[in-house]
C-alpha cells in the first residue's frame, strides 16, 4: 500500500510541488496541506518545504510557526511521525522549537545557489537507508543557512550523534559544518540542502534519491505502527 | 494609559554578525576610519495600552520573548516608553 506524504503549503512556500513530485516519483501518494489544515490522521510523513513562508518577515520561519498546522505537526512528531523540514522548513522547525538552534545569515552575506557535497553522518528518518560516511551531491539555495547555537547545544548534538549531514566544504559559516540535524527521537529532521531537487540524474543529481526513499520507508513503518 | 514604545532587538554578544562586519569593513572606504564594533539590529515602534509603565514593560518583555526576538541569538531592550499626552 502506498504511503501518504503531506507537503505543507504556507503563503510563500515555493518548493512544495518539487517535494510533491519527488515523493510521487518513488510511488508515494502526496497531498498538499494548506497551512490551516487541522487533520493529519491519514498522513504518514510531513514535509515542510523550502521557500519564503510569510515573506520571511521578522525572521525566516518566525511567523509560519503560528499556523494551525504547526500545532498538528507537533502532535504528529510526538507520536513518532516522520517530519522533514527542508531549507525554509528547517528554519520553521527551529522557530517552532522542534529543533534547536537558528539559521543565521550566511557568512559573506551572499545568497548561495550551488551544488554542494554533504557527508552522511548519522541515522534519522531521512538518512536511514544511506550509508554513513557516504558523500551526496545535493543543491543548496539559501541566504540564511548558517546554523548557529550555543556551545552547550552543539556539544549535545555531537554527543547524541544528531548531526545527520555535514558540508564537505562549508559554504555558509555553519557551526560544526552542520547541513542537517535531527531531534533525539530521530523522527524530526531539518536540513538546508534540497534532496527533492536531486532525486533523478536527469535534473542534475540523483543523490537525493536515497534520502527520499529513506523518508518513504520511515513513513511506511510509521503507518504500520498506527 | 497609552504609551509610545520603542524596542531594540540585537544579536547577543559573541554571536557572529555578518551584516555588521560587512558595514564595518565598508565605512573606512568613505573615510570613517574611527568606527569599530558595528552590530546590526532591529527597532520596533508601537503604541501600547497599560495601567502604568511597569505593566507596559512587562507585556513588552513577554512580546519580545515570544515573537520579536529569537532568544537563541537575540536580546531585547526597551529604548523608549513614554506616556502619550491626553
Amino acid at each position: 500500500m502506498s504511503t501518504n506524504i503531506g507537503v505543507v503549503m504556507f503563503p510563500g512556500s515555493n518548493c512544495d510541488y518539487d517535494a510533491l513530485e519527488a515523493v510521487q516519483a518513488f510511488g508515494a501518494t502526496a497531498h498538499i496541506l494548506w497551512h490551516n489544515t487541522e487533520d493529519l490522521s491519514n498522513i504518514d510523513a510531513v514535509i515542510l518545504p523550502g521557500g519564503f513562508s510569510y515573506g520571511d518577515y521578522l525572521r525566516p520561519g518566525a511567523l509560519a510557526r503560528f499556523s494551525a498546522i504547526i500545532g498538528q505537526v507537533k502532535k504528529f512528531a510526538a507520536l513518532g511521525g516522520p517530519v522533514v523540514g527542508i531549507c525554509n522548513g528547517f528554519q520553521v522547525l527551529t522557530e517552532a522549537g522542534l529543533l534547536p538552534g537558528v539559521l543565521q545569515k550566511n557568512k559573506g552575506l551572499k545568497f548561495i545557489c550551488d551544488n554542494i557535497k554533504v557527508k552522511v553522518e548519522a541515522d534519522s528518518v531521512l538518512t536511514h537507508d544511506a550509508q554513513r560516511g557516504s558523500i551526496l551531491e545535493i543543491p543548496i539555495s539559501h541566504f540564511e543557512g548558517n546554523f548557529t547555537c550555543d556551545y552547550a547545544t552543539l556539544e549535545e548534538l555531537e554527543s547524541q550523534d544528531r548531526i545527520i549531514l555535514r558540508y564537505e566544504d562549508n559554504p555558509n559559516g555553519s557551526m560544526g559544518d552542520i547541513a542537517g540535524i535531527c531531534n533525539k527521537q530521530r523522527n524530526v529532521v531539518g536540513l538546508m540542502p534540497h534532496p527533492e531537487r536531486a532525486y533523478n540524474s536527469i535534473i542534475g543529481s540523483g543523490d537525493g534519491e536515497i534520502l527520499i526513499k529513506s523518508l518513504l520507508n520511515s513513513a511506511s513503518i510509521f503507518s504500520d505502527s498506527k | 494609559m497609552k504609551f509610545d514604545a520603542m524596542v531594540e532587538v540585537k544579536l547577543r554578544p559573541g554571536i557572529a554578525d555578518p551584516q555588521g562586519a560587512t558595514i564595518e569593513r565598508a565605512l573606512p572606504a568613505l573615510g570613517f576610519e574611527e568606527v569599530s564594533g558595528v552590530r546590526v539590529g532591529k527597532a520596533f515602534r508601537f503604541q501600547i495600552d497599560a495601567q502604568d509603565v511597569g505593566a507596559a514593560a512587562e507585556v513588552i518583555d513577554e512580546m519580545c520573548k515570544r515573537l520579536l526576538a529569537n532568544p537563541v541569538i537575540e536580546d531585547s531592550l526597551v529604548i523608549e516608553l513614554n506616556p502619550i499626552d491626553g
